[in-house]
């Protein structure tokens, strides 16, 4: 991954800055007309925090309430320590049942796994059936936003790839283009052995899986095929039913504005006798993939309360600006800066806790108050760390510069020196008050701003003729 | 009542005619204000780059200096005040996490916090004022500290001190709480984000059709009025104790 270089192509497009610019916009505007209805909003969202935080810390003890309830209730259940296992055990689970073609509804762990690409490597077709992956799909790209996975493309993209890859005649109504979708996507409702869905919740008390959806995708997909495979996270976990009448309207009114989504299917176990439908075989598959080892870490633990709302990415102004892609990997925006350097290890993605100004914006959204300032400050921590450890040119060359910079701010006289010092150094690049150039790397600063000139008086000079001014103080 | 400046670092070096606006509002309003000298940074820069041993060790710095400045009230209350929402909530937020496992510098920087504020948050809530005495002719919009809003919670104390300067017109810009773009670091290690951002913010303050846009933080200003001069747009650029420090006579 390289966010400077894949977030700078970003920014110069101008397709893309008007469609982030549109979906970002109503999103936001969505999110804070149904947080501003909903009553002790914000009093919610702690009661959410504190919930996430005390099932975290005993996450060990509910995941195996979880799994004995869905055993109870006839489902079985998988442990998956990493992305391949995840991958080894659907792969399985569709083998065993000479499964070739799957339906699958929108899953953020799918995509962490590569699920597709395994299934596909196995001779396995796998369908996307959420409108907005099925056009991923079809592309043969990957998700640039939690929740609505095709934000990055427009109706005429949309047009012209429906017309490429279905061979059905360029249209540009919307409607028209989901009836397409939907014609084709019936057939693969019906003709596949397996269904897949991720999980937003899963209840510990219950055994039941809960999916949040608003175009029946995911009903069809865990009910129309024989065998169903949920894929969820460890961190999806929520002790009690009752829990969910916090969490269903916070994940919903946070992620589209919605009071609640169109469809919320509480998935117990597979059919039973009485069932009119529903499949044969139920199979959950918890996966940890990096999980536990966020779970270790005091200081970042909170990044597993997220419940993918889609809020930060939404209210980031650096994600609006860059797109989801530009992050790398399955998870962008804020929630992707923190949590993809914990998952895929931050030597693979150093720069993400970089990649924010800091200004919070993330925070005030969040349903469950994730602190992301404290954890990117934390995580800019740990890769500093690491990188002096390489000793690779650049690192030491940064670590020198903070060592030469507390020397001179840990001493008033050297301090002031170093202002004298710049007073003079500067002069070859001033120009009517500012720097208008500026060598590299400042020059990332002056390409495009004018740089404040160090002044010939500096305060504290300044203050010395104040001072000696009197008056009353 | 006694004011001891935090002054911050970007001031000193590069605006000290802020310092200057503020000492004047200050004393306009019979404060006493003293600068402890041996200040020099917050360690702020370190600590958003992830060098929290280096941070570390300015803080400490900053704690022992002000502290012995609160010391020598004199039977005045005494306390801290700056100029930057960024610096403040550097000291009052994020030292408790640079020292969060040393007891005895954290007992002494809650004295040190508990007396922190930042300027415009010191004038309504410690002086009780928001008119200060100050007039400007023009039309005035302002862009909200990222850290100031966010990290202290201080969204009303600059507007009611700008709506009280006479002979202003107050213009709340659209996205006035998005983040310019500055970060610190961040501006250079990703300047095309940096600047695109930057690019949304101006046109939200040139949309008002204000003269002038405000803030409390020259971290900010230093990112967007950089870009003003730099493209020649006819905005001033002014942080909010140079606004107040007008008072129409000369
Ligand atoms: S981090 Fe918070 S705001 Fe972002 S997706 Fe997760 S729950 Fe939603």
């Amino acid at each position: 991954m390289n966010f400077e270089r894949d977030s700078a192509r970003a920014v110069g497009d101008k397709k893309l800055q008007s469609a982030l610019i549109n979906v970002t916009d109503r999103f936001r505007a969505a999110r804070k007309r149904a947080s501003d209805e909903t009553p002790g909003w914000d009093d919610l969202r702690g009661r959410a925090r504190e919930i996430k935080k005390h099932t975290i810390a005993h996450l060990d003890e509910y995941l195996l309430e979880l799994e004995r309830n869905v055993r109870k209730a006839g489902g079985r259940v998988h442990w998956a320590r990493d992305a391949e296992e995840a991958r080894n055990i659907i792969i399985d689970i569709a083998r065993r049942n000479g499964v070739k073609s799957v339906v699958k509804s929108k899953s953020m762990a799918t995509e962490e796994i590569g699920l597709n690409d395994g299934l596909e490597a196995a001779g396995i077709r796998a369908v996307e059936t959420d409108l907005g992956e099925y056009i991923i799909q079809l592309a043969g790209e990957h998700p640039s936003h939690i929740i609505a996975p095709a934000i990055h493309k427009t109706r005429h993209d949309i047009s012209e790839l429906f017309a490429e890859k279905l061979g059905v005649p360029y249209m540009s109504e919307p409607q028209e283009l989901t009836k397409v979708a939907r014609e084709r996507l019936r057939g693969e409702f019906l003709g596949a052995g397996m269904g897949v869905s991720g999980a937003n919740f899963g209840v510990a008390e219950t055994g039941t899986i809960v999916i949040v959806e608003n175009e029946g995708n995911a009903r069809l997909t865990t009910t129309v095929p024989p065998i169903h495979v949920a894929l969820m996270g460890i961190e999806k976990l929520l002790p009690r039913f009752g829990d969910l009448s916090l969490f269903l309207p916070l994940l919903v009114r946070s992620a589209t504005g919605q009071k609640t989504s169109t469809y919320i299917s509480l998935i117990t176990g597979p059919r039973r006798d009485a069932d009119k439908d529903g499949p044969r075989e139920f199979h959950l598959v918890l996966l940890d993939n990096g999980r536990s080892g966020i779970l270790a870490d005091r200081e970042t633990r909170e990044s597993l309360y997220c419940i993918r709302c889609g809020a930060c990415l939404n209210n980031c102004p650096v994600y609006r600006k860059v797109g989801g892609h530009s992050y790398g990997w399955v998870y962008s925006g804020p929630i992707g800066t923190i949590i993809n350097p914990q998952l895929m290890g931050i030597d693979r993605a150093p720069e993400l806790p970089f990649a924010s100004s800091l200004c919070g914006a993330c925070r005030d959204v969040c349903p469950v108050k994730i602190d992301f300032p404290k954890v990117l400050l934390e995580l800019r921590s740990k890769v500093v760390t690491r990188k002096e450890k390489t000793g690779q040119a650049a690192a030491i060359m940064e670590a020198l510069s903070f060592r030469f910079w507390r020397a001179v701010v840990t001493h008033r006289r050297i301090y002031e020196l170093a202002l004298r010092l710049s007073r003079h150094a500067q002069r070859p690049w001033k120009r009517g008050g500012v720097l208008r150039s500026l060598p590299y790397p400042f020059s990332r600063w002056t390409d495009e701003r004018d740089f404040p000139a160090v002044s010939e008086t500096p305060f504290r000079e300044r203050w010395r003729k104040i001072d000696r001014k009197g008056g009353p103080r | 009542m006694r004011a001891n400046l935090f002054i911050t670092c970007l001031v000193d070096t590069f605006f000290p005619q802020v310092g200057e606006s503020m000492v004047g509002v200050l004393e306009r309003l019979g404060v006493d204000v003293r600068f402890p000298v041996e200040q020099t940074c917050c360690g702020q820069p370190a600590f958003n780059s992830g060098y929290r041993a280096d941070a570390r060790s300015v803080a400490e710095r900053f704690v022992s200096v002000f502290g012995e400045a609160l010391s020598q009230g004199e039977g005045e209350e005494s306390y801290v005040v700056c100029p930057s929402g960024s610096c403040t909530a550097m000291v009052k937020v994020f030292y408790k996490e640079l020292f969060h496992n040393e007891p005895r510098i954290l007992e002494k920087l809650r004295r040190i916090t508990d007396r922190t504020y930042e300027f415009s948050e010191f004038l309504v809530e410690v002086v009780g004022k928001t008119d200060v005495g100050a007039r400007y002719d023009g039309v005035v919009t302002y862009h909200d500290s990222c850290h100031l809003l966010r990290e202290l919670g201080v969204k009303d104390a600059p507007r009611e001190l700008i709506s009280s300067v006479k002979g202003l017109e107050f213009r709340e810009m659209p996205l006035h709480d998005s983040c310019c773009g500055f970060g610190g670091t961040f501006s250079i290690k990703f300047p095309k984000v940096s600047v695109s951002m930057l690019d949304e913010k101006l046109d939200s303050i040139t949309g008002t059709g204000a003269d002038t846009v405000v803030s409390s933080d020259m971290g900010c200003l230093m990112n967007i009025g950089g870009a003003i001069s730099r493209r020649g747009i006819p905005v001033k650029v002014m942080h909010l104790a140079e606004l107040l420090a007008n008072t129409g006579k000369g």
